[in-house]
């Protein structure tokens, strides 16, 4: 065996005038697990798909094991055993089919397999790969019923069965919970002993410092920096990423004023308890907590999506209780939403009509667009922001992932609201660019109560007045974001504290 | 600004000939055509020729019109067709059977559309049923429901109803003049009514989805529903409201068909839902649009129009008209997917 699973020798690759790669060297050693980093569109999702052969490269060349390597299609890379598990979970699951059969579904394709499909084989097939993987889901199960968090397990449990030598994972964790990517990172570590290659994706550092055995930066195109050894630089990494250090944020803590939101009893699931919690005028308070422990159900019920199974809501002293996304916002209570793809961006629209969308009336006479007061709105926003486009009338995608979630926060906060709330405001976004936006959260936080759900607590320690703990759909701690025991806040995430302990 | 970031704005500076030939190769091929026909065919370059251009496509264009709007919010209309022969039909027999007035004809057939829309999108936002389905199911009971009260016959003056009697009313000069006058404009009675409203339907729908808010937000609906309806978009709402002005487009498209021809004929308008359905798809190919819209629309029913009396003028037989249309709306739709997403490009 070579000691080089893979090679990559000056990489090149433009997309007409736009040089994505200029020229990239890279080496994967089996057994190893190389973690890339990069800001958004530094090139990474491009050198994936060249990799994966989804696009072809420009010059350079590829090794794989010493033999040249230049898949034309996904499938011949495959073939030779590149395995890929892509950023967006639904290009790795086919929602219309059983587990059984997304498992199986190279199986299925491959010629030898007959014609007939043989369930029950399939099924105990199926069986026997989910619990390799850990994974406890009924087989025959349609996955377009399961969470995302699960079909993203399933993307990858393919990815597994497909027995790789080199396996790409481009962030395998943006829907999975702390014990869920615990379970991942267990298998990498078990896949790493069979002297896989491994090249993972990530911006989250909580991932990075668990799995890497080596770290390269990516930086317009090219490699930035490589770093490996006894003790990673985890510092150097980002530098090099951003091209400039990094300052650590300083959160001023303050109490706020009055409270604008108060939840009184109020129960987010059938048997959890009530929930008790103030918000007030100037406070920027982070809910953090697992999968399934109420955050994403406890937005859904602040902005009418769902109601609460008991309890009641005041706003600003006033009984609150919407049963639309329109009464809501009528109310002034705005929510940034969770996986902008599927719940916040237009994707046929430019900047402008993406971010003016939920208040196109107030752009508007007689319901005719004034197109100069849009575009006035948005380039305020683009300036205050930071987005990185040629003008407000770009479309959205032209636009990388952190400047495109730029524009779904600048909508809700281009106008005055009493209460904002931000379902993972920084998923899939490049330091710099969170960076950003907690900037702008923090100092326009003034002028309204803000709530943040976050699944990162370092993102709640950058961006929080006060923090507080979910767990099953309750409180489980609450603390101010002055000299925090994160390894307490750890223990109250993951369930190991008793609810009694808080005060 | 940091130099990861000004690294990152694509350049874009100087647009290609890829970018034009997109934007404005549909246009072009329409002025070529009407350069060709106009040195090829004798006669086709003329005032009365173009009005008849017009008036050949109006009643489709309309009908276009409508479903255009329910491509916009992300449906499809396929009842259209058959909303306006029930229009044909309904005011055929308000008048000669039920001996009513203009009036009372063509507010029937308005509100009839009305309902049908109404009730298309009761089935689509409540009942769930998908747009296509849904549609297909209200095509097919229209084109029953409107043979029922007739036993299956055209209607005209003097035919025999199913109770034994004779019906007497007839269709009002005033119900006629909708589909047969002409004003003058510059010639003597140049340009038909149908004509007019064609062109004032198509600069109201213009208006209304790309000037207005509620237009901006049913473009929002179709592009990502979820995203709308979180945004505070009343998604329902318009969704319905999409599918009642496709239904009264489509019943004043039947009530102009009535017109001309002055009888409840059962088997006119088979082409209708075809053409129009074909001249707002061949409109996402006009400026590079990609998606539906009404000034698309409108000159996608022309181009169909001058394409048929160019070749017609050119002695091309009757039956190949299907397959010229055909052919244009296979070449639009090549134009607007393949090169629009090239356009797109890679990505990264």
């Amino acid at each position: 065996m070579a000691a080089e699973a893979c090679q990559l020798k000056g990489i090149v690759k433009a997309f007409g005038p736009n040089r994505v790669l200029r020229g990239i060297d890279l080496v994967l050693k089996p057994g190893e697990i190389t973690v890339l980093m990069g800001a958004n569109g530094a090139g990474k999702s491009t050198l994936v798909k060249i990799l994966c052969g989804v696009h072809r490269a420009d010059g350079g060349e590829m090794r794989l094991f010493g033999e040249p390597y230049a898949p034309t299609s996904p499938s011949e890379a495959i073939a030779k055993g590149v395995v890929t598990v892509h950023q967006s979970i639904d290009d790795g699951v086919i929602p219309d089919l059983d587990v059984a059969s997304n498992l199986l579904l190279d199986r299925l394709t491959n010629r030898s397999s007959g014609f007939f499909v043989a369930a029950r084989a399939m099924r105990e097939e199926a069986a026997k790969i989910a619990a390799a993987m850990g994974l406890d889901l009924d087989p025959s199960a349609i996955v377009g019923d399961l969470g995302v968090a699960e079909r993203q397990l399933i993307a990858i449990a393919r990815a597994m069965a497909r027995e790789p030598k080199v396996l790409i994972l481009d962030e395998p964790t943006s829907s999975l919970s702390a014990a869920e990517a615990d379970r991942l990172f267990r298998l990498l570590d078990r896949l790493k002993e069979t002297g896989v290659a491994i090249l993972y994706i990530s911006h989250r550092m909580s991932d990075i410092r668990r799995v890497a055995d080596r770290i390269v930066s990516m930086r317009d195109g090219q490699i930035a920096g490589m770093f490996e050894g006894e003790a990673l630089d985890y510092e150097g990494a980002v530098t090099a990423m951003l091209g400039h250090g990094l300052t650590a944020v300083d959160v001023a803590v303050k109490t706020g004023t009055e409270p604008v939101l108060s939840l009184d009893g109020l129960r987010l699931f059938g048997g959890s308890k009530p929930v008790d919690l103030q918000i007030r005028q100037g406070e920027v308070v982070a809910v953090t907590g697992l999968l399934g422990s109420g955050k994403t159900r406890l937005a859904s019920v602040l902005f009418g999506l769902e109601q609460p199974v008991a309890g009641t809501m005041r706003l600003r002293f006033a009984h609150y209780a919407p049963q639309t996304a329109r009464d809501a916002i009528r109310a002034g209570v705005f929510l940034c939403p969770k996986d902008r793809a599927s719940n916040g961006v237009i994707r046929d629209f430019d900047i402008t009509d993406n971010l003016t969308l939920p208040f196109l009336s107030r752009h508007a006479a007689l319901s005719f667009l004034n197109p100069r007061r849009q575009r006035r709105r948005t380039e305020e926003m683009i300036a205050t922001l930071g987005i990185v486009c040629q003008g407000p009338g770009d479309g959205i995608g032209t636009l990388s992932g952190g400047n495109q979630q730029k524009v779904m926060v600048g909508r809700w906060m281009a106008e005055a609201s009493n209460l904002l709330v931000l379902d993972e405001p920084f998923q899939g976004v490049d330091i710099k660019a969170r960076r950003d936006i907690g900037r702008r959260i923090r100092e326009t936080a003034e002028t309204r109560a803000t709530l943040v759900f976050v699944a990162e607590i370092d993102e709640a320690l950058e961006i929080a007045d006060r923090i507080v703990v979910l767990n099953e759909g309750e409180i489980v701690g609450e603390h101010p974001n002055r000299d925090v025991d994160v390894a307490r806040i750890m223990a109250e995430v993951s369930g190991q504290t008793a609810p009694e302990t808080v005060t | 600004m940091t130099e990861v970031d000004a690294g990152r704005a694509p350049l874009r500076a100087g647009k290609g000939w890829m970018y034009y030939a997109i934007r404005y190769g549909f246009l072009c091929l329409l002025i070529g055509l009407l350069i060709f026909f106009a040195i090829f065919a004798p006669g086709f370059a003329g005032p009365r020729s173009a009005v008849f251009i017009f008036q050949s496509v109006a009643i489709t264009g309309i009908l276009a019109l409508g479903v255009t709007c329910t491509l916009v919010v992300g449906g499809f209309d396929l009842s259209i067709g058959s909303v306006a022969t029930s229009a044909l039909m309904l005011s055929a027999y308000v008048m000669v059977v039920m001996e009513q007035s203009a009036f009372v004809a063509v507010m029937a057939c308005l509100v009839m559309g009305a309902v049908v829309g109404a009730i298309n999108g009761f089935l689509i936002v409540k009942m769930r049923v998908p747009d296509l389905l849904a549609t297909l199911g209200m095509m097919f009971l229209l084109i029953g429901l409107q043979r029922i009260p007739t036993e299956g016959r055209s209607i005209s003056t003097g035919m025999t109803l199913p109770s034994g009697e004779t019906a007497d009313g007839v269709f009002s000069p005033a119900f006629l003049w909708i589909g047969r006058h002409r004003f003058d404009l510059v010639l003597e009675d140049l340009i038909p009514v149908p004509v007019v409203l064609f062109l004032l339907v198509g600069v109201l729908v213009w208006v209304f989805l790309e000037l207005t808010r509620h237009g901006r937000l049913m473009y929002a609906i179709g592009s990502n529903e979820r995203a709308a309806g979180l945004a505070g978009t009343p998604v329902a709402r318009y969704k319905v409201l999409a599918y009642m002005i496709s239904g009264v487009l489509a019943s004043v498209g039947g009530i102009l068909l009535a017109a001309r021809l002055g009888r409840g004929d059962i088997a006119s308008g088979n082409n209708l839902l075809l053409d129009s359905v074909a001249a707002a798809l061949i409109g996402f190919a006009v400026l590079g649009a990609a998606k539906p819209n009404a000034f698309g629309t409108a000159i996608g029913a022309l181009f169909v129009g001058i394409l048929l009396q160019g070749l017609t003028m050119m002695n091309a037989p009757y039956y190949t008209q299907d397959f010229v249309k055909g052919a244009v709306l296979v070449i639009a739709l090549m134009f607007t997917f393949a090169l629009s997403h090239r356009r797109g490009g890679g990505g990264h």
